[in-house]
């Protein structure tokens, strides 16, 4: 048996295939790399989600397509953009990450703790933090590798362990962070907010390690049939850590955001924005596998972005807040099961 | 001739002291940890013995045995149901809302709530089974939807109220019961739902579940509908939120965290029980000895004073250690 | 010059049995070196201890003259031994140059140099002839035949001295064939050796220098493709003893109506096939990998849709899918029973249960109203502890006792097998063969596909024989296994010259 059945795409008999023989061109690659892509229908949905809420919201008498609305959308996008980011990483592998959100909380109070409202403990604050996220992703990867702990659970129960660390010691908000840091939340230059920056930092960092690190390469292939990669002699636990970790370390990038715009540690703020299951959320609207594999950082964006556009027109429509989370919903079913369709298609 | 069993009897025989056996090896090492739970329980607190002490227990314990019991069904066909928590929420706030204290409409609003699990079952099954969405999305989905429907509904929060009759399921009992005092209605629908659980495990339907999990073309080739099956026990798991729902609406009134995490307590007790994710292995008895577990130990730990604060940490390197046991002993086997 | 490998006197055991009885295989640089035997010949045993899956008990292996032992077949890589299975090591949502490049990715300055890698690989598929796919192409747009090149090009991206290929061919179609021959010509003349494991006399005589054929874990000899004949391989190959004992076959009276009755049957991988089975009969079915043996089954039994045909089940027109299969008494003892048969985890009871457990309540209606397990386990002779011991504890033979149980559990008209007796022990074979003529004799008719020759004619009352989805022709009982082997890997032009 084979392991996957001819399609018509390519070959001789294929629909948009030449009848004769022809050379490949530069072009028929990039051409091919497009429609590869699986970022591809998330951002024709985010056009036409876009323009979609631009109609209803301009017949509602609203204002949609203004700079300060547009950047008002991205600004909100930053918290869970970071996070989904590196929660890509860790579902590309073929685990997922739940700990992520009391991670956030839990880096959110260290951020303000260490920093105690002076600037002067901005470095050690950061480094402290991004320890913090480091050992809590080694702990996950290695939980799952070499105690095979099925992944689901093994983040779960980290998560617990975290509530049960922050829940130990903190009622309430903690610490305060420096006026300097402060900044992150709140400066602009220009229109742009800075926190915007550390989103589209942190993005093209995960972009660059996926895309051109021998990581990333190693990333896929694990997660698209871990067999095939150990065949292939790739160490595929070392694979899964490193994943854990660069997800960890997102997480806790994104306490330090969040510190900065509170003002102080808070012991809810990651559960209070669901990032766990809202981060899964956004990979899956932005076309990554569940199972690990296929997608990508674009496409997380993609997805973040889209939730983002509708959480704004809701907004200026005024909607319930609560019939968000119904459409919100039904988005992220309906989106996985067209890719279902597509790769069923495809495949 | 065999040379892989070399101590084989010319044909095997059926037993049932053998299917006795081999359900107590499956549900015993979960059954020693709670009974010694049970027992650092009783030591610290002398009254857990006397049956009312050991009946509270159990009433606190019942919604989410009969949760694991729905989530048992869902997991063991080699799917997950994260939408149960909303759901719990959901029959609360709905029958809160809905009863608004009348005491003759309880029971149709009971049947009402009954039929929402189911709907919400039937739903959830059709989107994983025929959509192909992975049930982790659609449970999560279905999260979504329903915890933003119900507020929806009522404008932000829980309105009206849940009259006596109500929530006498979830507090109240059988009064002047022999020996236990009062034997409260919610073990009495534990111990009926435990005790069907068990019967329908056992039962042809149980085993082609089990089946489908286990190895889901073997069983399609063997003519299991296995969308069906499947579909069914999303059925199954949506039914027991209601319930769970109807219990703790009366035990822990309304509100609207009710359901809140509840959907990871009972994949939690699931697995600690020892049944695997992906299907297949595992029994609903220990599922559910598995919730009693988790219960016991929350209780435990208060006793001891590390209340609300370690407590979660306590039970996240628990489910770690158990399943990290269980896939040792797993390969072990192998 | 020492020859490019040579493996000499190769042993190799399993459990205390011997599969390779000290075999030796030499292959030059610049030769297509064909490797034949029957099944159970030992030939991919050999092959794996080449790369390195398994280490051999005795005998050397030496490349251009070293000595090498490889652990893992990443070594075996690379020293320059590439192996392609027939199951490709693909990734299916990763291009062609990352597949190629798996591990080994080049970098500049720390990254991933990905225009070298790709043009690396645009090279090779040029240099291989490919213009149809290009390194950025998605390895699941590939068909069979592109896959097998881009694992042949992931081995010249190594730098690979010696490729074997195990039955490259048996996924693709004619002309696939032939642009995969070009290939290897092309190869051969930059001076890989290649070792082609087939059954196809035909393709083996237009591709390959010289034969080495393999018997029973011995080498029977090598001879240059020049001034060898069909006749002379066949003969080489056959005269295997049939090991053992087979039941006597069944006689004129115990043959009954037709049970199962197919005409025009077509899928995508079958053209027009027709075919009767008789109650009584056991009817085998011959045919080399791809042939369409197990698509023919699959289609019979309802597991793959049909395109065009009906089939008949004790003349009524059978239903779609499985479900109806077995409603209308069909059984289907699949060829991999970890994959397709069994719930492993699932005590033997329930293992045996399933299928009569899930008829419908019409199609339960021909059957008693209980089934006794221990009276199924008693009629297949299991050996187990116990009905609760779980089924993957068991050995291969009873566990394909169990799934013969599983489906006399449903009082089948029509049985299918599946190489019944793949992965049992000797001595279970046997028992497995007085089971299927006992039940052949109760009435049953029964379709057996199988690579074994000796099974074949041991025990079949008729051999259909398959090539390239289609029924080559029909044999009698006890029919040589040169007449066997003839029609099934041999084109018909060749047999006219025979």
């Amino acid at each position: 048996m084979s392991v996957s059945e001819p399609t018509k795409a390519a070959g001789t008999g294929g629909g948009d295939a030449p009848a004769t023989p022809r050379r490949r061109s530069a072009w028929d690659d990039r051409k091919e790399a497009i429609t590869n892509s699986p970022a591809t229908p998330v951002y024709a949905a985010l056009l036409g989600v876009f323009i979609i809420a631009w109609i209803v919201v301009t017949i509602d008498g609203g204002t949609f397509l203004t700079v300060s609305n547009i950047v008002n959308m991205l600004q909100r996008s930053v918290a869970l953009g970071i996070v989904s980011a590196g929660q890509t990483v860790a579902i590309l592998a073929g685990s997922l990450d739940l700990s992520v959100a009391f991670l956030i909380s839990l880096s959110s109070l260290v951020t303000a703790e260490v920093m105690d409202g002076s600037d002067a403990n901005i470095v050690p604050a950061v480094l402290a933090v991004l320890a913090l996220g480091v050992v809590v992703g080694l702990g996950n990867g290695l939980i799952i590798t070499k105690l095979r702990v099925n992944a689901f659970i093994a983040t779960l129960g980290t998560a617990l362990i975290l509530q049960g660390l922050i829940q130990n010691r903190y009622d309430g908000p903690a610490g305060s962070i420096g006026e300097g840091f402060e900044q992150l939340g709140y400066t602009r230059f220009g229109i742009i907010p800075a926190s915007v920056f550390l989103l589209v930092a942190v993005v093209a960092l995960v972009y660059f390690l996926l895309r051109w690190t021998r990581f990333g390469f190693r990333l896929y292939a694990v997660g698209g049939d871990e067999e095939v990669s150990r065949l292939s002699g790739v160490r595929t636990h070392r694979v899964i850590i490193a994943a854990h970790v660069v997800c960890s370390v997102c997480a806790a990038i994104t306490g330090l955001f969040l510190a900065s715009r509170l003002g102080a540690g808070t012991p809810t703020v990651g559960t209070d924005g669901g990032y766990d299951l809202e981060s899964i959320a956004a990979v899956v609207l932005g076309g990554t596998a569940l199972a690990g594999g296929r997608g990508g950082v674009l496409g997380t964006i993609g997805g973040v972005f889209i939730l983002a556009v509708l959480d704004n027109t809701f907004n200026q429509l005024e909607v319930n807040a609560f019939l968000k989370d119904v459409v919100r919903g039904v988005i992220i079913i309906a989106a996985v099961a067209v890719y279902a369709r597509r790769s069923e298609r495809r495949a | 001739m065999s040379a892989t069993t070399p101590d084989a009897f010319e044909t095997p025989v059926t037993s049932r002291s053998e299917r006795v056996r081999k359900a107590l090896v499956g549900t015993a090492p979960i059954f020693i940890v709670l009974f010694i739970l049970l027992a650092l329980i009783a030591i610290e607190n002398p009254n857990f013995l006397e049956p009312p002490g050991f009946l509270a227990f159990l009433k606190r314990a019942a919604p989410l045995a009969i949760l694991a019991a729905g989530q048992y069904f869902v997991i063991v066909s080699g799917e997950f149901d994260l939408s149960v928590g909303s759901i719990v929420t959901v029959v609360v706030v709905v029958a809160a809302r809905l009863i608004d204290d009348d005491p003759s409409k309880t029971w149709p609003i009971i049947a009402l709530l009954l039929a929402i699990g189911a709907t919400v079952g039937v739903t959830n099954g059709l989107i994983t089974t025929r959509l192909k969405v992975p049930s982790f999305i659609t449970t999560l989905g279905m999260l979504l939807i329903l915890s933003g429907a119900v507020f929806w509904w009522t404008g932000g929060a829980p309105r009206g109220a849940l009259p006596d009759n109500f929530r006498e399921i979830g507090r109240l009992g059988i009064q002047d019961f022999p020996v236990l005092e009062q034997l409260p209605w919610s073990v009495v629908i534990l111990l009926v739902i435990g005790i069907g659980a068990i019967l329908l495990m056992r039962a042809s339907f149980g085993r082609r579940l089990m089946a489908v999990g286990d190895n889901e073309s073997a069983a399609r080739l063997s003519g299991v509908k296995v969308e069906n099956m499947r579909t069914i026990a999303f059925v199954l798991s949506g039914l027991s939120a209601a319930v769970a729902g109807i219990l703790l609406g009366g035990f822990a009134g309304v509100s609207a965290q009710v359901g809140q995490g509840l959907e990871f307590q009972a994949i939690t007790a699931v697995v600690l029980g020892g049944v695997v994710l992906g299907g297949g292995r595992g029994t609903v008895l220990a599922a559910m000895a598995g919730a009693l577990t988790l219960e016991a130990l929350f209780t435990l730990l208060n006793l001891y004073g590390v209340s609300g604060a370690l407590e979660d940490t306590v039970q996240g390197i628990i489910i770690i250690a158990a399943v990290a046991f269980a896939s040792y002993r797993l390969r072990g086997a192998r | 010059m020492a020859p490019l490998l040579a493996m000499k006197d190769i042993r190799k055991s399993f459990l205390g049995v011997e599969v390779l009885h000290g075999v030796s295989l030499e292959c030059e640089a610049g030769e297509i070196h064909a490797v034949m035997g029957e099944n159970g010949a030992g030939k991919s045993t050999l092959m794996k201890v080449l790369a390195g899956v398994y280490s051999p008990d005795g005998g050397t292996i030496e490349l251009e003259g070293e000595q090498v032992s490889f652990s893992h077949p990443v070594q075996a890589q690379g020293a320059g031994v590439a192996i392609i299975f027939q199951e490709f090591n693909l990734l299916p949502d990763r291009t062609v140059a990352e597949n190629v490049f798996v591990n080994r990715e080049p970098t500049k300055r720390g990254l991933v140099d990905i225009r070298s890698m790709e043009q690396h690989t645009r090279e090779l598929l040029e240099e291989v002839g490919v213009t149809h796919f290009g390194p950025r192409t998605l390895v699941r747009h590939l068909s069979t035949a592109q896959q097998q090149i881009v694992e042949i090009v992931k081995a010249l991206s190594l730098d690979a001295k010696l490729l074997v290929l195990d039955e490259p061919t048996a996924a693709l179609a004619e002309h696939e064939v032939e642009v995969l021959f070009a290939l290897l010509r092309r190869l051969r003349e930059r001076g890989l050796g290649m070792v082609y494991i087939s059954h196809r006399l035909r393709e083996i005589f237009t591709i390959c220098d010289k034969i080495t054929v393999l018997k029973d874990g011995e080498l029977v000899g090598t001879v240059p493709t020049e001034g060898t004949d069909t006749n002379t391989l066949i003969s080489m190959m056959v005269g295997r003893e049939l090991d053992g004992y087979f039941p006597p076959r069944g006689t004129a009276e115990e043959l009954g109506d037709v049970r199962l009755r197919a005409t025009g049957i077509e899928t995508s991988m079958l053209t027009g096939v027709d075919i009767e089975v008789r109650a009584g009969e056991i009817v085998g079915l011959a045919g080399l990998q791809g042939s369409g043996r197990t698509e023919l089954a699959r289609a019979l039994f309802g597991a793959d849709p049909i395109s065009a045909g009906t089939i008949e089940v004790d003349g009524k027109k059978r239903g779609r899918g499985p479900r109806a299969g077995i409603g209308s008494g069909m059984g289907f003892i699949t060829e991999d029973r970890k994959l397709e048969g069994l719930t492993l985890a699932q005590p033997i009871r329930d293992n045996v249960l399933l299928a009569v457990r899930s008829l419908g309540r019409s199609q339960r209606k021909r059957l008693p109203n209980t089934v006794s397990v221990q009276e199924l386990a008693r009629s297949v002779e299991l050996k187990a502890r116990s009905l609760e011991q779980e089924a993957r504890f068991l050995s291969g033979g009873n566990q394909q006792k169990v799934v013969l149980a599983k489906w006399l559990a449903t009082q089948p008209g029509v049985l299918i097998f599946d190489e019944p007796t793949r992965g049992v022990d000797v001595g279970a074979k046997a028992g497995i063969h007085d089971l299927m003529r006992g039940l052949a004799r109760d009435g049953v008719a029964i379709l057996m596909i199988s690579s074994e020759m000796p099974e074949l004619i041991g025990l079949a009352d008729r051999i259909l024989v398959m090539r390239n989805g289609e029924l080559a022709g029909e044999l009698p009982a006890g029919a040589a296994e040169t007449e066997i082997m003839k029609l099934a890997a041999a084109e018909d032009h060749e047999l006219e010259a025979a």
